[in-house]
């Protein structure tokens, strides 16, 4: 693994973000309405200003006029304007990304955490009652969508017990440990849905993947050495079983971001994903524009970091 | 009468399968003197891996289960042991290699790494001299530029270069006793007579003693001192080499020993190669009788009444069998 190779496949990542960032604009292109239709619909407003807004921001121009005004303020590090919010779009995101980058990450963390050992113990005694138990857990985990779920804990502990509040407060008053204390409450739930959800899964892929390690001629060998059962297993066993589920976890990062849409949208939390669904609303093309096109740096980003670390991860596997 | 290092006692490794119980060893009874070859012939299926890995305790257990029987290292019976006892004989006083050089190494470590873990592990050496020890190791079994190679993965190496790491890794706490399961299998017949060979140096040089598995007889006939025949999970001959091969007794060691190609023959005659018919029997539900008798052109009646007794034929020499 050499630093070319991973300059070489950042070159790559930028025809194939281009790309996508032309179709993301053309379907926008092609969708009804945009951000003036509200003020040509207000007769407050007379007709004339209206068509010289309109033609100011070149909103009547060809699309492909559009699209490279778009690429060089892009170029330029100017993501546009909110025409709902009335500030830059890259202000704004950069509002909201924290936010879902903390409850998106301690879901992640959460997930892994669980998955580990659960399904490392389920392939090592499959059909014991453990595997069962873990098997059928995970089995509903990840049958119950999100929304359900998050509804489901919204009712008992913020409705029916009052323990947890309902909507995720962004800018809390208070600091310090009573800040901690708030931000951990108020984290709870989302997180919880977020990541046992991706647990659920995540423990059926760390099972499969020992089970299949576990009956290789390489673990008999590390048996024969004496080694101890802990070492056989953490060394020779999870070590091996790790390379598809590290990939596979970051292939799938993309996916729980646009999981994650739902859950802010449930939990009100102000993060980036409630941003596209508010901006689609809002009819807001420019920050649709930006966020769609975030989520896709990230699904490029991610494929790059799943092939590092399986070739980082597997020595058979190098890139030249 | 020399010193007996194993010594195998009515061994029965059963296993639970969805059709029901596989007799896979169904009192087996083996020994292995101090410093002498012991071969196991039989064809696949008759018990001789399941055998082996028995005296390891390599077996999955369940599905496996050892029903009866001893396995006695040095007059300690290793059946009881817990998991932490076995460790200590394992790889120290009993290392085994197995038949597929390709599969048998961990394919993310480095083949030093591996054979390391063995010295870190028993001779409680520290990491530095440990892959120190491993380089030595891979120079005595004759890998060409063992400091650089002693970095590289299993990948890098062939076939036959694995074994030799194989037989390293099992050479470097240097046990009494080395169990080879078909070694030289998976591999071409020029690298078959190396692989022979270097273990057959490393024996010598080791004082140790070696239990060879095979279906080759023509290796047998080369290495060992004594050999015991399987079939269908029981032993049903045992000889010293000469007089297996001079005398064989039971009627499936004389269908073996004409099995084996005589490329001489075949060369000038175009003989057909004399094949035992049919299969080994199903070892589920064993019939109560020779196990052999279904293809056996000597059976008998008293054949499938019961399982005939063993019998001295010869010093040394016995065999199950009422011929």
């Amino acid at each position: 693994m050499s630093r070319q190779y991973i300059i070489r496949r950042l070159l790559v990542a930028i025809p194939s973000l281009l790309g996508i960032s032309v179709v993301l604009f053309c379907v926008l292109a092609l969708a009804p309405g945009d951000p003036f239709s509200e003020i040509a619909a207000n007769p407050a407003i007379p007709p004339e200003v209206a068509a010289s807004l309109r033609a100011k921001f070149g909103l009547d121009d060809p699309v492909w006029l559009r699209y490279l005004h778009w690429l060089s303020a892009m170029a330029h590090g100017d993501w546009g304007f909110s025409f709902a919010s009335r500030i830059n779009v890259d202000t704004l995101i950069l509002q909201r990304l924290p936010t879902t980058l903390i409850v998106i990450g301690a879901a992640q963390i959460l997930a892994i955490v669980v998955a580990l050992p659960v399904g490392v113990l389920a392939g090592t005694r499959p059909y014991s009652i453990f595997d069962q138990v873990a098997n059928t857990l995970a089995f509903i985990g990840f049958s119950l969508p999100t929304f359900f779920t998050g509804l489901l804990l919204i009712m008992l502990f913020s409705i029916k017990l009052d323990w947890l509040p309902m909507v995720y407060n962004a800018e809390l008053s208070s600091t310090g440990w009573p800040w901690l204390w708030e931000q951990i409450r108020q984290s709870i739930m989302p997180v919880m849905v977020l990541g046992l959800f991706q647990g659920a899964s995540l423990v059926r892929y760390v099972r499969s993947a020992v089970l299949d390690v576990v009956r290789l001629d390489y673990v008999t060998t590390a048996r024969s050495k004496g080694i101890g059962e802990r070492r056989v297993i953490t060394r020779h066993v999870v070590r091996t079983a790790l390379i598809p589920v590290v990939t596979l976890v970051a292939l799938q990062m993309p996916i729980v971001f646009s999981g994650a849409i739902v859950t802010e949208q449930i939990f009100r939390v102000p993060g980036i994903g409630s941003l596209l669904i508010a901006a689609m609303l809002a009819n807001d093309t420019p920050v649709i524009m930006a966020v769609t096109f975030v989520f896709a740096c990230l699904v490029v980003m991610f494929n790059l970091i799943a092939d590092v670390l399986y070739g980082w991860l597997d020595p058979r596997i190098s890139y030249r | 009468m020399a010193e007996t290092l194993l010594d195998i006692r009515g061994l029965k490794t059963w296993f639970a399968t969805d059709d029901g119980l596989v007799r896979a060893v169904d009192g087996v009874d083996l020994h292995i003197d101090r410093g002498e070859t012991l071969g196991v012939v039989g064809e696949s299926g008759c018990g001789k891996t399941v055998t082996a890995r028995s005296v390891l305790k390599l077996i999955d257990m369940p599905p496996g289960r050892f029903e009866d029987g001893q396995i006695l290292w040095q007059g300690r019976d290793l059946i009881p042991l817990g998991q932490d006892e076995m460790d200590k004989i394992r790889a120290r006083e009993i290392a085994i290699i197995f038949q597929e050089p390709m599969t048998s190494l961990n394919p993310v470590y480095t083949v030093g790494h591996q054979i390391a873990e063995v010295l870190q592990q028993h001779e409680k050496l520290g990491a530095r001299q440990a892959m120190q020890a491993a380089v030595e190791m891979l120079r005595l079994v004759n890998i060409p530029n063992p400091q650089k190679r002693v970095h590289d993965y299993p990948h890098q190496f062939s076939g036959g270069m694995r074994q030799r790491v194989m037989i390293a890794m099992a050479m470097s706490c240097k046990p009494r006793l080395l169990i080879a399961d078909e070694p030289t299998t998976a591999l071409d017949v020029t690298i078959q007579a190396q692989i022979l060979e270097l273990m057959q140096e490393m024996k010598d040089k080791l004082g140790m003693s070696m239990m060879l598995i095979t279906h080759a007889m023509g290796v047998v006939a080369e290495t060992c001192q004594r050999v015991v025949v399987m079939y269908a999970g029981k032993v049903v001959e045992e000889a010293p080499v000469e007089a297996l091969f001079g005398n064989p007794r039971h009627p499936y060691t004389q269908g073996l020993i004409r099995s084996i190609p005589r490329v001489d023959r075949a060369a000038e005659h175009k003989e057909r190669l004399e094949a035992i018919p049919g299969s080994v029997p199903s070892l589920l539900d064993p019939p109560p009788g020779c196990r052999f008798a279904s293809r056996c052109k000597y059976a008998m009646d008293i054949c499938v009444r019961g399982m005939p007794p063993f019998k001295e034929v010869g010093p040394g020499h016995r065999v199950a069998c009422v011929l």
